[in-house]
């Protein structure tokens, strides 16, 4: 069955069945390889990316749900040449060890920032909660979101520009 | 000359009135006392499994906030009452309290300086706690961590922040009482309505309170609303699709979960977190009340009960896993619920796979039977959280995902496939309602936290 799906800002038409979950569409038909099979059950987060901006568990959502809603993933939030605020965050603090949890992680950090790129770390921290990292590298992560949030706040600053940001 | 008369008749009649309301309503204050010296470690050990019975650590414990130190905010239909400090800190908790003042504050719910208490604290129950038992969670509690936390005042409006008019609420719905035992009971089942309806106060949320506040002794157990989740009927009235019985209440009320009934959750799920520390025999006797206030299911309810086993067993049909990747043939329809059931619940509540990883199958779902769908809407949405370091039921939430109308018509389905009982009239309401947030709901972890601070009560279950 064909199905239109809107994933950073593109549309994308895939033959699927409705209740193919949304992590083997992004991966397998869109080549978007950034969000991660890992526990298949929503408990781990490696697949979370944002629906209309709500971070989600790719792998035990349908696509049948998604039918006009927006699909961010972590390849929407820059790219190599230009990463994002987020990625340029995680490369600094280098919080990836293995870093298989580590799209899931930006994404549901780039959800809570979006809401308030002031966020504590008390705040991160719950946000963080379903998020599973295995290697033990939590500490760098909350450092990576910190970092984030500082640079999303000084780039909405009055008079911050593209240069000065870089 | 008349007129005057009477208005200064009615004035005095007034204020003796009041004065007499006052003398009424007034309490001494109980000298506070030195820190006690060391107590039998026994009795503290007592205390430390009535305490769990009396779920004090979750009204008494903030989330994130230190055990006992209090802060939780209670919201009741007349404002904000927020739980007190009931850590032995001399200054903001109950460390001046002799053990006599705190026997006063569960039988009478009197402080030691002679306030009343709000009726949050439920002491229409715990005026049922033998002295004994008290002094032992007095003993208990005097040997937590003393914390120096100062909860937020109350917000109450006014004429209600005045405590005195709690005394005419006392006067009203409150009688001090002994637990009298019944003669034509088993120990058993004495026991268990002792530890009912005294200490484990279950009547606070299972029975619907009137106007005022307080139980209606006529509904006893009846299923109430509270925090956001509807508490079930206990009573004759229960909607659990196959009957529970000692056994089976005894087993979930230790666990949080059960085979043929489903997960505890919302503010049930510290409840079986407490009770999973305590000894088995008391859990049992709670179990043995309250399966005997159910009463004996008629011969109707337990064929109408095989007929859900037959139901449940045969929609076993996906291999023993709950994995993702074991996806269910779509259920081919124009039903919006239909598919939405199909493609993202039937992978885990079709698996085959038992409890506590495997999905529960709906037609035993308590949730999916009862009288509103306020629970299964709230389970729906935010799942069940983990909790730490232990072997328990979990799900993901799909807040996210569903669309309101998805939501909605998800729980229309359900309904109508999983139940017998007529199609609820409030879905849209209640889907709307917890969407926007204007229905608050609480969440716990089946280790019993909102989030999950260490409370230092739980322990691991009795082996």
């Amino acid at each position: 069955m064909a199905v239109t799906l809107s994933v950073n800002g593109q549309s994308h038409t895939v033959e699927s069945e409705l209740d193919t979950p949304l992590l083997y569409v992004l991966r397998d038909d869109l080549g978007l390889n950034g969000a991660k099979y890992g526990c298949g059950l929503g408990q781990c987060g490696s697949c979370t990316v944002l629906v209309d901006g709500a971070p989600v568990f790719s792998c035990v959502t349908p696509i049948l749900l998604l039918e006009g809603r927006e699909i961010t993933t972590v390849e929407g939030l820059g790219t190599v040449d230009e990463p994002g605020p987020m990625q340029r965050a995680f490369i600094e603090e280098q919080a990836a060890q293995c870093g298989y949890c580590i799209p899931g992680m930006m994404m549901r950090a780039q959800a809570l920032l979006e809401r308030n790129p002031s966020a504590g770390d008390a705040e991160i921290r719950a946000a963080l909660e379903p998020n599973l990292c295995r290697c033990g590298t939590h500490m760098r992560i909350l450092k990576a979101v910190r970092r984030a949030g500082q640079l999303m706040q000084s780039a909405a600053a009055p008079g911050a520009s593209e240069g000065a940001a870089s | 000359m008349t007129a005057l008369r009477l208005f200064l008749a009615l004035l005095l009649v007034l204020v003796v009135g009041c004065i007499g309301f006052v003398a009424y309503g007034w309490r001494s204050e109980i000298d506070p006392v030195a820190r006690p010296g060391q107590p039998d470690p026994a009795l503290v050990q007592r205390g430390a499994q009535l305490a769990a019975i009396g779920n004090c650590n979750v009204c008494h414990t903030a989330p994130g906030g230190e055990p006992f130190a209090g802060g939780l905010a209670l919201p009741t239909p007349f404002g904000t009452i927020y739980s007190t400090n009931i850590t032995p800190d001399r200054e903001t908790g109950i460390g001046t309290w002799s053990a006599e003042a705190f026997i006063r504050s569960m039988r009478e719910g009197v402080d030691r300086e002679g306030n009343h208490l709000y009726p949050a604290f439920p002491y229409d129950h715990f005026t049922l706690v033998t002295d004994e038992d008290n002094r032992a969670l007095h003993a208990y509690l005097m040997t937590r961590e003393p914390v120096r936390y100062v909860p937020p005042p109350n917000e109450l409006p006014f004429p209600l922040d005045n405590r005195l008019l709690v005394a005419g609420w006392k006067l009203l719905f409150f009688d001090e009482a002994d637990h009298q035992p019944d003669s034509g009971q088993d120990e058993a089942w004495n026991r268990g309505r002792y530890l009912a309806e005294g200490l484990g106060h279950c009547g606070a949320c299972h029975t619907p309170r009137n106007r005022l506040g307080a139980e209606q002794e006529d509904r006893h157990f009846d299923g109430a609303e509270i925090e956001g989740w509807h508490a079930y009927a206990i009573d004759q009235t229960s909607a659990a699709p196959i009957p529970w019985n000692v056994d089976s209440l005894a087993d979930y009320l230790r666990r949080g979960w059960h085979a043929e009934h489903g997960v505890a959750r919302g503010p049930m799920a510290p409840v079986t977190a407490n009770l999973g520390s305590v000894d088995p025999a008391d859990v049992r006797a709670i179990a043995t009340y309250v399966a005997a206030t159910m009463g004996d299911p008629g011969p109707e309810r337990l064929a109408r009960a095989e007929q859900v086993r037959d139901a449940a067993s045969g929609t076993g049909r996906l291999a023993q896993s709950a994995d993702s990747l074991a996806v269910p043939a779509t259920a081919a329809s124009d039903d919006v619920g239909a598919a939405v059931y199909a493609s993202a619940c039937a992978i885990c509540h079709e698996s085959g796979r038992p409890l506590p990883f495997g999905g529960l199958d709906l037609h035993l779902s308590t949730a999916v039977n009862g009288p509103n769908p306020q629970n299964i809407i709230n389970v729906t949405l935010f799942g069940l959280p983990a909790s730490e370091g232990e072997a328990a039921p979990v799900m993901p939430g799909f807040a996210g995902t569903l669309s309101q109308q998805q939501l909605v018509a998800l729980m229309n389905h359900l309904r109508g496939s999983f139940s017998e009982q007529p199609a609820w009239t409030d879905v849209e309401e209640r889907v709307a309602r917890t969407l926007s947030g204007e229905q608050p709901v609480s969440i716990y972890t089946s280790d019993g936290m909102q989030h999950a601070p260490a409370t230092g009560m739980r322990t691991k279950p009795w082996p």
